[in-house]
């Protein structure tokens, strides 16, 4: 059995699956179900400053997109951080740190962008026991409008100055939450690692509206009629939190800095992939509200299965293995020739590759009288289009035309010496090629 | 030479040999990956799940099916095996539309459950195909349990107690093990020997010799086990069936059903087992629809199942009685047989209607007659042997996990009370009287 257990930045839990600070973590109630049903870790719910506490909305909260079959694939949500007291959040902690003295327990944080006020309640955190922090310069909603949350995220300068502050006033280690709302990922993170940070975790919520109501014309989910941007997550969001998470681990000045990852982790396979691309954890949110926390028993399952069949007996064996393969475009080989293939004993006959082909694509699939779909080498560009759609997997397959043979659309004979648009003669500014 | 569906008495080789190869396929083909993505797909990993109440076995079935849906049939395989060793034969022969699927919320909305069962063998078959065994033993305790019969019960039983590192020794009256999965279950719901293939697979955690043909009542006593071994436990099942109780029923042509299916199952080549023309099945379990529908898929030209009481109290499940009408069986109600006839050899039936009052079944005057060359008794089955343990209801009594009125003697499956005759409950009770034996040994140790 691989061994599950994971040390980031000095914070041992048994298993790399940690709760994101959210609605699940926001009571020791819930905290407390989390660890019994398995949960490695838990980042609390954001904590602000002491005194009165915030208020969220009496009426909805979350507003969900949904697949065929009504499956959940990105929510979002307009809630605050912890509208509970400061001081009860606090003891809560303490009691399960106490309970649960193996796992990882992180505090949110969210305080206003003054040094007097971070300085403040760092000690109040660090006397709970907790494990480390996590500065939540990512929430896009609500908070952002007084100044806190993304509207820090979104200023590299802040970010470094209240990096700096809590490096200076805990011992704890500090993990800064970015926002994706943002143009390029690396100015943040740069930021965190320049003021100090211990890890960055990515991605926070996407700002969004999920849909319009038509009768009454609110976007939802509608308080009495109007609607605010909420932060979108889940399984939708996937894509853009790899891209980020990729973005940090290969930059010049951010690799190696630990990686929390975040974003649309719903099975081992999700986890599994932020890990290969450089993170020493993940964590979860959407998944967790959609199935309840024992959905963490197929996490936990699903990729110690994966470990055993491949080998790894820890997290570190395969941790950052995609990241030397993520590239720029134009480091590509444009000497890797495709052609899509149809099996014909699996081809069921729809026709979705041909729709696709001849109306949006390069007419590079013919239709029989009978309904006999197949690939003319001529046309085909090896868009990779016909693969998605078609309905049976692997029914269409992208083979490569092995060097020395002629591809039939261009004319040139396949090499099998690697080449990139930096060498192309296309390319202005290869000199090379003059 | 092929006999004809309508050539009378007991015939054997009345269907061409591809036609039987046919009939006797794979009653429910196994799901591909594909169709089992799909299927997986559909569960919505229900909170406490009503499925997982169903089952016997209590098999955490929405947690199965994410780790199919998530591509580690592998895993999905263990958590159905920890809870149920026989988790493969269940997944042929449970009436998941009384347990599982019944259950299942989608059941309820939609009248289409998710395919649990079927789902359930994707994932077993894939472990097993490959011949892994998930499982391995404790340390040993030195402790020796004799465990009294091979079916389901004592499998589960011993597997557990073998796990738990204690030896383990079956006795099992027939030259096979399996019990009633090798000898009492229609041929098309476990194909390719499966039920052996299936013990060889359990054998495989270590600690359990078998031995064969050894009989409780016959070739061994229950004080000698007591005496021989830490602790006994019986999973002897019901070995003995009911008779008719009326004139004429030792004519030839007459016969337990269970002989019938063991005979077929243990049959190398199905052109060799004779059936009537005209066949008759009286009672109303699965055994009565097994041999129904074995007898119409061997040939015979029409087959009549009788019932005495209503549709709805029959054992069978509705979608056994679907399945036995969809293969051309009849399924008579509220009938029951007052008189065989026939000279020496059975050729015909004779029923009177029933009626339920409240002093219980009345026959009606009025009598109709059915041909029969060929009559399966199916009225029920019995224990074949006490061995001197308390009794209630012609079954071993037992308390809590298995408990006989004996000390160092526990029993579950069908010979014990409590729960329905089915495999997976007697999977449930060898694996629970397991674990309280080994409770019971450990105590102190």
């Amino acid at each position: 059995m691989a061994d599950l257990r994971t040390d980031f930045v000095g914070i041992k839990s048994p298993n790399p699956f940690w709760l994101a600070s959210a609605p699940p973590t926001d009571k020791e109630y819930n905290v407390r179900r989390a660890f019994e049903a398995g949960w490695g870790g838990v980042v609390w719910k954001t904590l602000g400053s002491e005194g009165p506490p915030v208020v969220n909305v009496n009426g909805p909260r979350y507003g969900a997109i949904w697949g065929a079959d009504r499956r959940l694939l990105g929510l979002n949500n307009i809630e605050l951080i912890t509208d509970r007291p400061l001081e009860v959040n606090l003891r809560e902690m303490k009691t399960i740190k106490r309970d649960f003295p193996d796992r990882a327990l992180i505090a949110s944080i969210m305080v206003p962008c003054e040094e007097e006020a971070w300085r403040a309640i760092l000690p109040h955190v660090e006397d709970t026991g907790a494990d480390g922090i996590e500065l939540n310069f990512g929430c896009p909603h609500g908070m952002s409008e007084r100044g806190m949350g993304a509207a820090v995220g979104q200023v590299p300068e802040y970010i470094e100055m209240v990096t700096r502050w809590c490096k200076q006033y805990t011992r704890m280690p500090v993990i800064v939450k970015l926002t994706p709302n943002i143009t390029d990922i690396r100015y943040p993170a740069r930021a965190a690692h320049a003021g100090g940070a211990d890890a960055v975790s990515l991605i926070n919520t996407i700002s969004s509206i999920t849909s319009v109501n038509l009768d009454d014309f609110s976007p939802e989910p509608s308080i009495d009629g109007k609607g605010s941007h909420g932060g979108y997550c889940g399984p939708a969001v996937k894509p853009i939190a790899l891209n980020m998470v990729a973005e940090i681990a290969r930059d010049a000045e951010t690799r190696g800095l630990p990686i929390s990852g975040i974003g649309g982790v719903t099975t081992w396979r999700d986890a599994a992939e932020f890990i290969a691309l450089g993170c020493g954890n993940v964590q979860v949110c959407t998944a967790a509200m959609t199935y309840g926390f024992k959905i963490v028993q197929e996490m936990i399952s699903g990729l110690s299965n994966y470990m055993d069949q491949k080998g790894y007996a820890g997290i570190e064996d395969f941790r950052g293995r995609a990241v030397p393969n993520v590239t720029d475009w134009q480091y590509l080989n444009l000497n890797y020739v495709t052609k899509a293939r149809i099996n014909q004993d699996d081809c069921i006959k729809c026709g979705r590759c041909y729709a696709a082909c001849e109306d949006t694509s390069h007419q590079a699939i013919s239709m029989s009288e009978d309904r006999v779909f197949d690939v003319i080498d001529e046309e085909c560009v090896a868009c990779n289009l016909c693969v998605n759609v078609c309905p049976v997997e692997n029914c269409i397959t992208m083979e490569r035309l092995p060097a020395g043979t002629v591809d039939p659309r261009t004319g040139r004979t396949v090499s099998d010496t690697p080449s990139n648009w930096t060498e192309h003669p296309n390319n202005p500014s290869n000199v090379a090629a003059e | 030479m092929t006999a004809s569906q309508h050539q009378s008495g007991i015939q054997p080789a009345r269907l061409d040999p591809d036609t039987l190869a046919q009939n006797f396929d794979d009653v429910q083909p196994p799901l591909d990956g594909h169709e089992a993505a799909v299927a997986a797909d559909r569960c919505y990993f229900c909170h406490d799940a009503p499925c997982i109440t169903a089952c016997p076995t209590d098999i955490d079935i929405p947690l199965f099916i994410r780790q199919i849906a998530t591509g580690t049939p592998d895993a999905a395989a263990r958590t159905i095996f920890e809870q149920n060793i026989l988790g493969g034969m269940c997944a042929r022969v449970c009436p998941t539309e009384q347990l599982c699927e019944e259950a299942c919320v989608r059941e309820a909305a939609e009248g289409k459950p998710v395919e649990i069962g079927r789902l359930q063998r994707f994932a077993t078959d894939t472990l097993m195909a490959r011949g892994d065994h998930p499982f391995t033993r404790a340390e040993p305790t030195g402790k020796t349990i004799a465990v009294i019969g091979a079916g389901p019960a004592g499998l589960a039983c011993a597997h557990r107690l073998a796990m738990h590192g204690h030896d383990v020794v079956i006795h099992d009256a027939r030259p096979k093990p399996g019990g009633l999965n090798e000898y009492g279950i229609a041929a098309y719901k476990t194909v390719a020997n499966f039920a052996q293939a299936e013990v060889d697979w359990l054998m495989k955690i270590g600690g359990i010799t078998l031995e064969h043909n050894s009989a409780l009542g016959r070739d061994i006593t229950l004080e000698a086990l007591q005496s021989g071994y830490d602790a006994v436990f019986l999973g002897i099942g019901l070995g003995g069936v009911n008779a008719l109780g009326l004139e004429g029923d030792d004519k030839s042509g007459v016969r337990p059903a269970t002989d019938f299916i063991a005979e077929l199952r243990q049959a190398d080549d199905l052109t060799t087992v004779p059936v009537g023309r005209h066949v008759v099945v009286i009672g109303g379990g699965m055994t009565a629809i097994d041999a129904g529908v074995q007898s119409k898929l061997l040939g015979a030209q029409d087959v009549t199942i009788v019932y005495r009481r209503g549709k709805s109290a029959m054992s069978a499940s509705g979608h056994e009685q679907d399945h036995a009408a969809q293969n051309g069986v009849r399924i008579l109600h509220n009938a029951a047989p007052v008189k065989l006839h026939g000279n020496g050899k059975i050729d015909a039936v004779e029923f009177a209607y029933t009626e339920a009052t409240e002093q219980g079944l009345t026959l009606s005057e009025e009598t109709f007659t059915l041909p029969a060359d060929q009559v399966f008794t199916a009225i029920g089955q019995t224990l074949a042997t006490d061995a001197g343990l308390t009794l209630e209801r012609g079954k071993i009594a037992v308390t809590g996990a298995g408990r006989t009125s004996l000390s160092d003697v526990w029993a579950g499956g069908d010979c014990a009370t409590g729960g329905d005759d089915l495999t997976v409950t007697a999977v449930a009770e060898g694996r629970d009287a397991a674990e309280d034996i080994h409770a019971t040994l450990m105590k102190g140790a």
